[in-house]
């Protein structure tokens, strides 16, 4: 029987597509438990490839004949050797290419709107870590927001459209994933903006981004307005653009709220989380199309692969922005808070341009999910 | 500690760190102790959860210069 490859792209159509997929995962139980390739209609089964050297008869009957089977570990390695031994034993597998690593790395870039004057707004989803970038582009123009660290795919996607990028904007600080602004900005002579409160340690040069900022892409009205919104850091700031959408960075989230403790202590900024969430959005267009730079579960995701929702169905169906009392929600937001993302201190002094690791540290630093949420 | 075998596993990728592992643990005896050194981070869980699957005991585990040391007592 043949191996497939199948690379991460395919897998994401399957995930986007709400198609089924049995996936062999041989990476460690512990592993497997913390993090895996998530999708509506997937099935799973853990067994690590070391107990699997002596043969995978024991498996075959767990594994589906009526739909495909990707075997998955954490670099390529190893899913390819099970996947031979399958093979060898008349199954027809495919495996992934680049495993895990590959799969946290992968952007599928998806339209959220057209805009006026041919302008368009695109959200890079990353399916794997649960990160969302965003890039607005108008008349020749484009500016992005929280693009993650492989800058290639935004200046490759600019350049496809033909648009010329000329803001480039952190919502904040990020604790869960390198951040490429400052790359993008310096390949490309952008101006790089960051909120000035999240940046008293960084060691570069930046441009403050502060409450009001009104950015115009291109020459029509289109435009990028900052609003200054603490709680999950000191310094985050949300985006209007378009006067339709309102790019939320780590504050509020589809079916979760920021957690306010990855930069500090959470005591200090859940007040701030509560006056962002219960007093400025809430003058907000109930209407806006809210986008945030995550999302938690698969579900959060839209059939179209998008990970938006208006405004007003967040107030009536998040529970994060219906806890009346304020000290439950003191409670919620500081107590029993999941575990923190994988190497978020080591990944902060990294967007502070404190140290500079090679590709493969950044890789093995981004392993897991973001967790940048409470639910 | 008595170190039976040692297996240069410096410079391999996942899986074969712990495929060499495992055949080198096939030529000694109960007891007797296996040193692994290996450059690959992936052996960092994976040879002490392999280890414990099949029953054996890592007796010390160490990390000098981007090599890891395992010393694997056979059960």
């Amino acid at each position: 029987m043949t191996v497939n490859k199948w690379t991460a792209a395919k897998v994401a159509r399957k995930v986007i597509n709400k198609e089924e997929l049995f996936i062999l995962d041989v990476r460690n139980p512990d592993a497997f438990e913390d993090w895996k390739i998530e999708g509506h209609q997937f099935e799973y089964l853990n067994v690590p490839y070391f107990e699997l050297l002596d043969g995978v008869e024991e498996i075959l009957p767990k594994l589906p004949t009526d739909k495909d089977v990707l075997v998955v570990c954490a670099k390529e390695g190893s899913s390819v050797m099970v996947a031979e031994m399958l093979s060898e034993a008349g199954r027809e597998v495919a495996y992934l290419e680049g495993g895990m690593k590959a799969w946290s790395s992968y952007l599928e870039p998806v339209k959220v709107a057209d805009l006026e004057n041919g302008g368009e707004l695109y959200q890079f989803v990353r399916l794997g870590k649960g990160c969302l970038s965003y890039m607005v582009i108008s008349e020749g123009e484009a500016a992005i927001i929280d693009a993650v660290r492989f800058t290639d795919v935004f200046t490759n996607f600019a350049n496809e459209k033909g648009v010329k990028i000329k803001h480039v904007f952190d919502t904040h600080l990020h604790a869960d994933h390198i951040s490429g602004g400052r790359n993008i900005a310096a390949s490309t002579g952008a101006t790089y903006y960051l909120p000035p409160k999240d940046a008293t340690d960084v060691v570069f040069d930046y441009t403050p981004l502060t409450d009001g900022l009104n950015v115009k892409i291109g020459s029509s009205q289109i435009n990028v307005n900052a609003l200054y919104s603490p709680g999950h850091t000191i310094g985050s700031t949300s985006f209007v653009v378009d006067h339709q959408f309102l790019l939320t960075g780590d504050i509020l989230f589809i079916d979760s709220i920021g957690r306010p403790d990855l930069a500090g202590l959470a005591e200090d900024w859940v007040g701030d989380l509560r006056e962002t969430l219960y007093s400025r959005y809430r003058e907000l267009a109930e209407d806006l199309l809210v986008l945030p730079a995550h999302f938690m579960i698969i579900d959060e995701l839209n059939g179209d692969g998008t990970v938006a929702k208006r405004l007003g169905d967040l107030f009536k169906e998040n529970h994060g922005l219906n806890i009346e009392d304020e000290a439950e929600f003191r409670r919620t937001v500081t107590d029993n808070l999941p575990p923190q993302p994988n190497a978020y201190e080591q990944i902060r002094q990294v967007n502070m341009g404190k140290i500079t690791p090679d590709n493969d540290e950044q890789t093995e630093m981004e392993i897991g999910p973001n967790r940048c949420a409470v639910r | 500690m008595n170190i039976t075998k040692t297996l240069e596993a410096k410079g391999l990728a996942c899986p074969m760190p712990i495929v060499k592992t495992k055949r080198a643990m096939d030529t000694i005896n109960s007891g007797e102790v296996l040193e692994v050194l290996v450059t690959d981070k992936g052996a960092l869980n994976d040879i002490p959860a392999w280890a414990q699957s099949g029953g054996h005991k890592v007796l010390e585990q160490k990390t000098e210069e981007d090599v890891l040391y395992f010393y694997i007592e056979k059960a």
